[in-house]
C-alpha cells in the first residue's frame, strides 16, 4: 500500500509535478498515464527516494517515508525497476540477480533457490545466466530487470516504461506476467506507461498525469471509457 | 641450462619483473580509484610513503618487520580512507581540474609533512629476506631472496584483489557502484560507503607498494621515495587503460622489462625518454588504453 499525498517536485526552474495524491492498494495494478513531460518518471523516483520533493509526502503501509535514502527505501520493500531496466550490462545475468538479492539475508542455498525459481519464471535467463546481461535483447533485458527486482521479494514494485521498445506481442506477454504476480503475491504495482492501451487492459486502477497534475484518477475500466481522456491526455484516438 | 638462466638477457627479464610488478601495483591503485570515483590520484605515491613511515618510523626500527608492514597497511586504509571522506568528497562533480589541482597539493603537503617530522634523510628498512642474488655455479642470477619475495607480494596483492572484487559481496558492490551508481543504490547499494572502500583498498596497495620499493637498498625511505614509481606507474596506467585492472598489471611488468633492456643496451638515462615515447605512441593510437574494450566505453 503506497499513499502520495500532495507531492510537488521541482528541478530549478521547472515543477515536474504538482501537488500530486492518490493511493496504490496492495494485490492491485495502478498505472500512471501521460504523456512524454507529464512528471512519470518523476514520479516514481520520488516514491524510491532518488528525488526529493518540496512539498508532500509518500508513506508505505501508513508510514512516511519521503526523507529516507533510496538505499534505506528499497530494504523496506519497495522494488524499482527504472526507466531504460538499468541492468548492469557488464555483468552477468546472475551478477546482475546477485546484486538485487543483496538486501535480503539468505544461506548460499536459499539464494541459489531462489534464483532457481526465477529462472523457472523467466527460462531465457536461466538459459543465459553466465552470459554478460549486455547480450541480451531488449525482451531479455526487461525480464532481467524485473527478475532483479522480484528477487529481492517486494511488497511494492515500480515500473517504469516496462514496454518501451518491445514488439506488441512480447509487450502483451510482459503484461500477462505482470498482472499474474500482482494477483498470486498481493504485490502493489505502480506501472508508468506510455502504452496506455496495453497498460488500461491489465490495469485496475489508473492516474492520468498532465504537466505535472492529476488530472484523474478512477478505475481503469472508467479512465478507458472516458472520451474526453482518450482525446486528449492519452492520445488514443480511433 | 645455468648458462640459460646467467645470461644477459634473462637476467634483464628478471631485474625488469621485479621492478615491473612494482609499477603494476602503482597502476592497480590507480585503476582501482579511477573506475570509482574518476579522480586521479596524484597522491596515491606520498600517501603510501606516509603509511610507510608509520610502519617502520614511528614504530621503532627494531621490531619485527611483520609488525611494521602490518601497520603500515593499517596506515594506509585509514589514511585513504580519511582522504575520501574529506578532500575527495569536496571533488565530486567538480569541474575536472578541481581534482587534479588538490591531489597534486595534497601530495606536496604529504611530502613536507614527512620531511617535518622524519627529516629529508633517507632511513634504511631491515628486510626479511637476503637482498643479494642467488648464484649458479659462481655466476650469480639476476634475482634475489628479496627480489622474489617482492613478486611474490605483488602476485598474492592482485590475486587478493581480484577475488575480491570477482567473487565477494562486497567486490559486487563495488563493480556495481562504480558502473551504475544510481541503480546500485535502487538495488540497496550504499554507493558513498563503496567509494570509500575503494580508497582504502587501493592505499592499503600502496602501502604495501611503497614498503616494498623503501626497502631497496640504495634508495631507503624518503618522503620522496615514491616520486619516480610513481611516474612510471602512472604511465603503466595510462598505457593499459585506467579503467582495466589487467592493462595496468601487464604493461606495468611490460614497461620494467623494456625499461631494463634499454638500461642495459642502451644507456639508463634514456629510460625517461623511452617511457615518455612509449606513453605518447600510445595515447595517440589508443587513447583509452590498450587493454580497454571498445565496447566498455563510456560515450
Ligand atoms: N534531472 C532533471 N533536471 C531538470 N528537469 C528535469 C529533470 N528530470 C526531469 N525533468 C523535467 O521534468 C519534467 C517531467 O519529467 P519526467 O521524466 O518525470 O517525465 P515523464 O512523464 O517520465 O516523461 P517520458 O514519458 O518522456 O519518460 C519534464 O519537463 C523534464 O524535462
Ligand atoms: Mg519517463
Amino acid at each position: 500500500m503506497i499513499g502520495v499525498s500532495g507531492l510537488s517536485v521541482s528541478y530549478g526552474a521547472v515543477q515536474a509535478l504538482r501537488d500530486v495524491s492518490f493511493s496504490a492498494a496492495p494485490g492491485k495494478i495502478t498505472t500512471v498515464l501521460g504523456a512524454n513531460g507529464a512528471g512519470k518518471t518523476t514520479l516514481l523516483r520520488t516514491i524510491s527516494g532518488l528525488v526529493r520533493p518540496r512539498a508532500g509526502e509518500v508513506t508505505l503501509e501508513g508510514d512516511r517515508i519521503t526523507g529516507t535514502h533510496a538505499e534505506d527505501i528499497v530494504r523496506r520493500g519497495v522494488g524499482h525497476v527504472p526507466e531504460g531496466r538499468g541492468v548492469i550490462a557488464e555483468f552477468t545475468v546472475e551478477e546482475n540477480l546477485r546484486l538485487g538479492s543483496l538486501i535480503v539475508r539468505r544461506s548460499r542455498a536459499e539464494r541459489q533457490a531462489a534464483f532457481e525459481r526465477l529462472y523457472g519464471q523467466f527460462p531465457v535467463l536461466g538459459e543465459r545466466r553466465r552470459q554478460s546481461a549486455g547480450t541480451l535483447s531488449g525482451g531479455e533485458r526487461q525480464m532481467l530487470a524485473m527478475a532483479r527486482a522480484l528477487v529481492a521479494e517486494p511488497r511494492v514494485l515500480l515500473l517504469d516504461e516496462p514496454s518501451l521498445g518491445l514488439a506488441p506481442l512480447v509487450t502483451a506477454e510482459l503484461m500477462s506476467t505482470i498482472s499474474q504476480l500482482c494477483a498470486t503475491t498481493g504485490l502493489t504495482v505502480i506501472l508508468v506507461e506510455q502504452n496506455a492501451k496495453s497498460a488500461l487492459r491489465i490495469a485496475d486502477q489508473a492516474v492520468v498525469l498532465y504537466i505535472g497534475r492529476v488530472v484523474a484518477d478512477d478505475r481503469a475500466e472508467v479512465v478507458a471509457a472516458d472520451e474526453r481522456l482518450r482525446q486528449y491526455y492519452l492520445g488514443l484516438v480511433e | 641450462m645455468d648458462a640459460f638462466l646467467t645470461s644477459r638477457p634473462v637476467a634483464d627479464i628478471l631485474g625488469g619483473l621485479t621492478n615491473g610488478v612494482i609499477y603494476s601495483l602503482v597502476a592497480l591503485s590507480l585503476v582501482l580509484i579511477w573506475r570509482s570515483t574518476r579522480i586521479l590520484n596524484f597522491a596515491q605515491g606520498a600517501m603510501a610513503m606516509l603509511a610507510a613511515y608509520v610502519g617502520f618510523a614511528i614504530l621503532a626500527p627494531t621490531t619485527n618487520y611483520w609488525i611494521s608492514m602490518g601497520v603500515a597497511v593499517v596506515a594506509g586504509i585509514v589514511l585513504g580512507g580519511l582522504t575520501e571522506r574529506t578532500i575527495v568528497r569536496a571533488l565530486y562533480g567538480k569541474p575536472e581540474i578541481n581534482p587534479v589541482v588538490a591531489m597534486v597539493g595534497f601530495l606536496l603537503v604529504l611530502e613536507s609533512v614527512a620531511a617535518a617530522i622524519w627529516s629529508t634523510v633517507s632511513r634504511s628498512l631491515p628486510t626479511p629476506f637476503s637482498i643479494v642474488d642467488w648464484q649458479l655455479r659462481g655466476r650469480p642470477v639476476a634475482m634475489s631472496p628479496f627480489a622474489l619475495y617482492e613478486v611474490v607480494t605483488a602476485v598474492v596483492v592482485m590475486v587478493v584483489i581480484a577475488v575480491v572484487f570477482q567473487f565477494t559481496r562486497v567486490g559486487l558492490q563495488l563493480r556495481a557502484a562504480a558502473l551504475n551508481p544510481e541503480v546500485s543504490r535502487l538495488l540497496g547499494v550504499r554507493v558513498h560507503r563503496m567509494l570509500t572502500v575503494g580508497w582504502m583498498l587501493a592505499s592499503g596497495v600502496g602501502a604495501i607498494t611503497a614498503v616494498l620499493v623503501a626497502s631497496n637498498y640504495f634508495t631507503g625511505l624518503t618522503p620522496t621515495t615514491m616520486d619516480g614509481v610513481f611516474a612510471f606507474g602512472f604511465i603503466a596506467a595510462a598505457i593499459g587503460g585506467l579503467d582495466s585492472p589487467v592493462g595496468a598489471l601487464v604493461s606495468g611488468v611490460a614497461l620494467g622489462i623494456a625499461f631494463q633492456f634499454v638500461g642495459d643496451y642502451l644507456n639508463s638515462n634514456a629510460i625517461i625518454l623511452v617511457a615518455l615515447g612509449l606513453l605518447i605512441v600510445s595515447l595517440m593510437v589508443r587513447p583509452n588504453g590498450v587493454f580497454t574494450r571498445r565496447a566498455q566505453r563510456r560515450v
